[in-house]
């Protein structure tokens, strides 16, 4: 385990590399799936706002 | 049988499309990404002898050139979504390039910085100015520089029209950045950045790099077609259909 750590004492670059793709594609899929949920919860009050303030406007159409 | 090429050419079509295939895409990447880790990191030689030793820090590969060569590939399909926007003047076509940009930005950010983390044990330094390393950083900004204008723009569609023509002008960096190490005699180009040698690699080598170049492919394509649908979202808020999907989707 400790071998496979040190990659031969170049862990250092190894690890750097690794970890930093690690984390800028897991914070792209974090950041995806916050923002769709943000844009959700505003159009989804926006909607309610133009159901309580105009109730039945179009739908009688 | 006819079929109709332009079925999901329209948000309306695409959003519940991507929808299905979003999740199934990440999935596949990730399946990929932990097989071609495995591969690299245990089924491979650890030194490679011979007249060519390599030391662990080689490993950089499986990410650096997987991630290279995304970071040209997603350019070209950006250019490409911008040029048929600005030719067919189509609404999907701007929204596909706008979707693409942050990801192609982000593995043009990680092709310089395993790079770096590279170039430093075998070379001695995190940074030249060698040609290709040049080439990419302008890459980079480009990219940037694509995403920054559009959102410097109010008018969406103006925003989208002035980007595409950015996008097309900068086509140019990708035979540059080609040919920076590839050009047809080597004496001509003094490059730091060794000359691309697929034919050369160790099989076991090539099978963990394909297999991370297909997942990051793949993963693209999921990222893409995730930051589509807020963005069909977003632009077509107002109409029907948007409020259909909101009445599903908010709810839940």
């Amino acid at each position: 385990m400790m071998e496979f750590l040190r990659q031969g004492g170049y862990a250092f670059f190894v690890w750097s590399a690794f970890g930093m793709t690690f984390l800028l594609l897991v914070a792209e899929v974090v950041q995806l799936r916050l923002s769709r949920r943000t844009i959700l919860s505003r159009m989804g009050r926006l909607a309610r706002l133009r159901e309580r303030n105009a109730p039945h406007r179009g739908e009688s159409r | 049988m006819k079929i109709n090429w332009f079925k999901y050419a329209s948000p309306t079509a695409f959003y519940p499309l991507a929808g299905r295939l979003v999740p199934v895409l990440f999935g596949a990447s990730l399946v990929l990404i932990l097989f071609s880790l495995y591969w690299g990191f245990f089924e491979t030689p650890d030194r490679l002898g011979g007249t060519n030793p390599q030391k662990e820090y080689y490993r950089i590969i499986f990410i650096h050139v997987p991630s290279a060569w995304m970071s040209m590939w997603l350019y070209l399909v950006l250019a490409a979504w911008a040029a048929i926007g600005l030719v067919f003047n189509t609404r999907l076509s701007f929204m596909m390039a706008n979707a693409v940009a942050p990801t192609g930005a982000i593995f043009t950010f990680i092709a310089l910085w395993t790079g770096a983390f590279w170039g430093r044990p075998s070379w001695g330094t995190y940074w030249d100015w060698d040609p290709r390393l040049t080439s990419e950083l302008i890459l980079f900004f480009l990219y940037i520089g694509y995403i920054a204008l559009h959102s410097a723009i109010d008018d969406v569609r103006r925003a989208d029209r002035a980007s595409a023509l950015l996008a097309i002008v900068g086509l140019v960096m990708l035979p540059v950045i080609f040919w920076s190490i590839n050009c047809p005699d080597p004496n001509q180009c003094a490059a730091l950045h060794q000359r691309s040698s697929l034919s050369d690699i160790e099989s076991n080598i090539l099978t963990a790099m394909l297999t991370m170049t297909l997942a990051f492919w793949i993963y693209s394509f999921a990222a893409a077609f995730a930051r589509l649908r807020s963005i069909i979202l977003t632009r077509e808020g107002d109409s029907t259909w948007v409020r259909g999907v909101l009445e599903r989707e908010a709810s839940a």
